[in-house]
């Protein structure tokens, strides 16, 4: 493997890994404000346990999103420095933006949420996790302007060979971003929907096996409670769990729903700005109207553009139209039209420049990796799916109040975890591979060669070796790979500790200054913090 | 709009030297807790004065990368791909440490707390020195092409200098570290961290004031001989004040010997921002690294309403947490009982 290809893996890799804890990040924070409000509102217990013990999950995702955001910013100079060089006029004003406009609110605010229970007054208290949450909404904005001026580029154009901003109201109202920003946070809530589901349905089932809750003749729930375990198993706690339930589901089917809505105007959009990556979702050779469910033939072996080989098997004539242009009569085109279409446009061989180091002079393989594209695409449509059916599944399942006893129905609960996730995963590796060849794809409407494109092969940094690419390569994976066992470890033990497990004043013997654990607490000299380190 | 490349050049310094100050003793205070000798409960100690202002503080990192980014890509990506292996291993700590901060109170055993501090002592310790060693190299030069681009292959960046500028960040933020845990503990803690600040001030200071000298005796700068002239004089102050026990006014003159040194470092190097040690004409300065003019007034537009807003809310949140924290202030460790296996 070539320093490029290396470079590729690392970016792919990292950017996977640091989007598990993305869309956990943005759904469980806007769902934690809401859960506090809820308490701020009603005084009532269970939101506030639901605020702490969602809270308590929250942060130890946090923190792992944090890290790992670092290596984004960095690699692009470190190991795209061409890249950088063409773009940064363009690129890095949103990615400067995030930082200014949004992290720094997202991690002061959140400081002052973790250690301001009992210092701050209740409301300013509540304020802090809501400016938390809404920074880092802002921060997914302004990371999917940088992104979706990669997919398509607006407001620039060419000025002495770099990327010149020409209008910064085109670059942030790109409507690639505007529709990428509410897909991308409706896959997030569908994450933190999932989420809840999964583990809330968990601590349903233990206390139904436990012999905690039982069913009465219709099936209704008989709420119980054992108090050998403290509060951890009272009857709030039972509250805890079914309204986290029952919110989580109808969080994932409405996500469900706004991710196939802005899926599809943002399909629409990719055939016009992308038509090549739609193509080749669709691994459609052919020009025609029909969307392949199954497709068989050379797209299996690796890396396959012999086109011609396929053989569709199983097409839903019209509904490729559908996702196009909203009809089913008019012919998108296939990958054989649009390959001659790219050559003439951009032409068949890369520049004798030496940023091409090796590829200089080759030909241009216009087309992704149909594979990846292909599957990414299905697996993407079919995760989202099936959690939106779980979700569906487990309201009417807990309509009585309660999950069923059935180990087998449990099982269901880890894959409305694991799927939104997937579907998140998928659908990224999905439209960043699919736009290869280039690392800022071409913008159609704009014309030709002369207009604002690069190509990934000259996008690399030119002295940075292989050698240095694979050490950091292999180390981040490492450190990943470790922390990631870390993360789950710590998540699991918090959820098995249930509420008690989040909020240790739970089994302790109630402070009379301040009953509920909060309020504004002025004479705290002698107190212990209500959170440390 | 000539000026704008020198407004953002200037305002690339105010970020360093905020995230110098600010996480300076994130820094310092991590490796306290990690490579000193401590009880467990006067670790907590430390960890809970940065606790809630940690993280923000590593932000003034990403918005000095992201505004060298925005306003120098040239910068960004000639500084940044010539110090690829360090730079490596600076996020790898920077990892740890941000994870072991949130992580290693929920450590069961002995044996894994020693690692989580471990990874907390030697991730600052590595990136306050990765970082200090990329800030001496875009003052004193890296052997870059016409392009920018790197000669000399992946050490070519290791020097002297690179060592200087590592030691130099190292011993501030130790030092610092000091000064502000005096300020913001009460007892033991605070009684050991004032009489090592006091003792050691003097000489924790010299690498950094080394690098400020030899910044100016290869670009010599009238102004930058009289800001370092006022980061003496700061010293003196700090010195002085932190052996009377004034320990806040010892904390802020020892960062405004820090700022006066930095701004020292800046005004004699403007306006490159990164030499080629190969050939002056290879030099990266703020015209020929900078974004147009239409981007940085954009940046600039943002930056005006940004930077005073995050000064705002920032010391709103050192004053909410201005209380010293003490070991009677510490809770006992809570670990979770699994209620369900």
């Amino acid at each position: 493997m070539d320093a490029l290809e290396i470079a590729r893996w690392q970016f792919g890799i990292t950017t996977v890994y640091h989007f598990l804890m993305v869309p956990l990040t943005l759904g469980l924070g806007m769902t934690v404000a809401v859960l506090q409000t809820v308490w701020y509102r009603t005084g009532n217990e269970q939101w506030l346990r639901m605020t702490k013990f969602w809270g308590k999950l929250f942060l130890i995702n946090f923190i792992m999103g944090v890290a790992t955001g670092i290596v984004q910013e960095f690699q692009f100079g470190m190991a795209w420095s061409e890249y950088s060089r063409y773009v940064g006029d363009v690129f890095g004003a949103p990615l400067a933006m995030e930082a200014l406009l949004a992290f720094f609110v997202e991690s002061t605010f959140l400081g002052l949420w973790i250690f301001g229970w009992k210092k701050l007054p209740k409301l300013v208290h509540l304020a802090t996790i809501w400016c938390a949450a809404l920074a880092s909404l802002l921060s997914a904005y302004f990371i999917l302007v940088a992104n979706s001026w990669m997919q398509h580029p607006v407001g620039a154009e060419i000025i002495d060979g770099k990327a010149v901003m020409t209008d910064a109201w085109a670059v942030f109202t790109n409507n690639t971003a505007l529709i990428t920003f509410p897909h991308t946070l409706f896959g997030a809530f569908a994450v933190a929907g999932g989420f809840l589901l999964g583990i809330s349905w968990f601590h349903l089932y233990r206390r139904r096996k436990e012999g905690i809750d039982s069913v009465d003749a219709q099936g209704r729930v008989v709420v119980g409670e054992d108090l050998s375990k403290g509060k951890n198993r009272d009857k709030t706690d039972y509250q805890v769990w079914i309204k986290s339930l029952r919110i989580g589901a109808v969080v994932a089917m409405v996500s469900f729903l706004g991710v196939a809505l802005t899926g599809h105007e943002q399909a629409k959009l990719m055939f016009e700005q992308q038509p090549m990556k739609m193509a080749s979702a669709e691994a459609a050779c052919h020009d025609g109207t029909g969307f392949s469910v199954l497709t068989l033939g050379d797209i299996t072996t690796p890396g396959s553009t012999s086109c011609d080989d396929i053989v569709a098997t199983f097409e839903l004539p019209g509904l490729l139209s559908f996702l196009a242009n909203g009809d089913f009569t008019t012919e998108v085109k296939g990958v054989n039209t649009l390959i001659p279409e790219y050559q003439e446009k951009y032409g068949k061989y890369y520049p004798e420049d030496p940023n091409f180091g090796p590829y200089a002079g080759q030909e241009i393989n216009y087309l992704p990796v149909m594979e990846v594209t292909y599957w990414g695409f299905r697996l993407m449509i079919t995760l989202g799916g099936l959690s939106a059916v779980t979700a569906a599944l487990a309201l009417w399942l807990t309509r009585k109040g309660t999950v069923p006893q059935s180990k087998w129905l449990s099982r269901l609960a880890l894959l409305s975890i694991a799927a939104p996730f997937g579907a998140n995963s998928a659908g990224w590796i999905f439209t960043e591979m699919g736009r290869q060849p280039f690392t800022v794809a071409p913008n159609p409407q704009m014309g030709g060669i002369d207009q604002v494109f690069m190509y990934t092969a000259a996008s690399v940094s030119p002295t940075v070796s292989a050698g240095e690419m694979l050490f950091s390569l292999i180390t981040l994976t490492l450190v990943y790979g470790v922390l990631l066992v870390v993360e789950l470890v710590l998540l699991t033990r918090y959820i098995r500790g249930g509420i008690g497990a989040a909020m240790p004043e739970l089994n302790e013997t109630p402070d009379t200054k301040n009953p509920d654990g909060s309020g504004h607490d002025k004479n705290d000299d002698g107190d212990v913090l209500a959170f440390a380190y | 709009m000539d000026w704008l490349p020198a407004l953002w050049f200037i305002l690339i310094a105010v970020l360093w030297c905020g995230y110098l100050f600010l996480e300076g003793f994130d820094l310092g205070v991590g490796m306290l807790i990690g490579l000193g000798r401590n009880t467990e409960k006067r670790k907590r100690v430390l960890l809970n004065t940065i606790g809630p202002v940690w993280d923000g503080n590593e932000v003034w990192l990403l918005t000095a990368g992201g505004a060298t980014f925005a306003a120098f890509p040239h910068w960004y990506a000639s500084l940044f791909s010539a110090l690829y292996i360090p730079l490596t291993l600076v996020l790898v700590a920077l990892i740890f440490r941000a994870v072991s901060i949130e992580y290693r109170g929920k450590a069961k055993t002995a044996r894994s707390l020693k690692l989580w501090d471990a990874a907390l002592g030697y991730g600052s310790l590595v990136a306050a020195f990765g970082v200090g060693a990329m800030l001496a190299l875009t003052t004193l030069g890296l052997p870059l092409n016409e392009n920018g681009d790197r000669v000399g292959g992946p050490f070519a960046w290791l020097t002297w200098y690179a060592v200087l500028g590592g030691v130099a960040v190292v011993a501030f933020c130790w030092i610092h570290a000091l000064a502000f845990v005096r300020l913001k503990t009460d007892g033991p803690v605070r009684e050991r961290a004032g009489t090592l600040f006091t003792r050691w001030l003097p000489l924790a200071v010299l690498p950094l004031v080394a690098w400020v000298l030899i910044v100016l005796l290869e670009n010599d700068s009238a102004v930058g001989w009289a800001l370092l002239a006022a980061a003496a004089l700061a010293l003196v102050v700090s010195i002085a004040t932190a052996r009377a026990g004034r320990e806040g006014v010892s904390f802020i003159a020892l960062g405004l010997m820090l700022a006066t040194g930095v701004a020292a470092i800046f005004t004699a190097v403007f306006p490159v921002v990164l030499p080629s040690t190969l050939d002056p004409a290879f030099n990266l300065t703020i015209y020929n690294a900078s974004s147009s003019p239409y981007t940085l007034k954009l940046m600039s537009i943002v930056a005006a309403f940004g930077v005073p807003l995050v000064l705002a809310y920032q010391s709103w949140s050192y004053w909410v947490f201005r209380k010293r924290v003490k070991e009677e202030h510490i809770p006992e460790a809570h670990h979770p009982e699994p209620i369900v296996k």
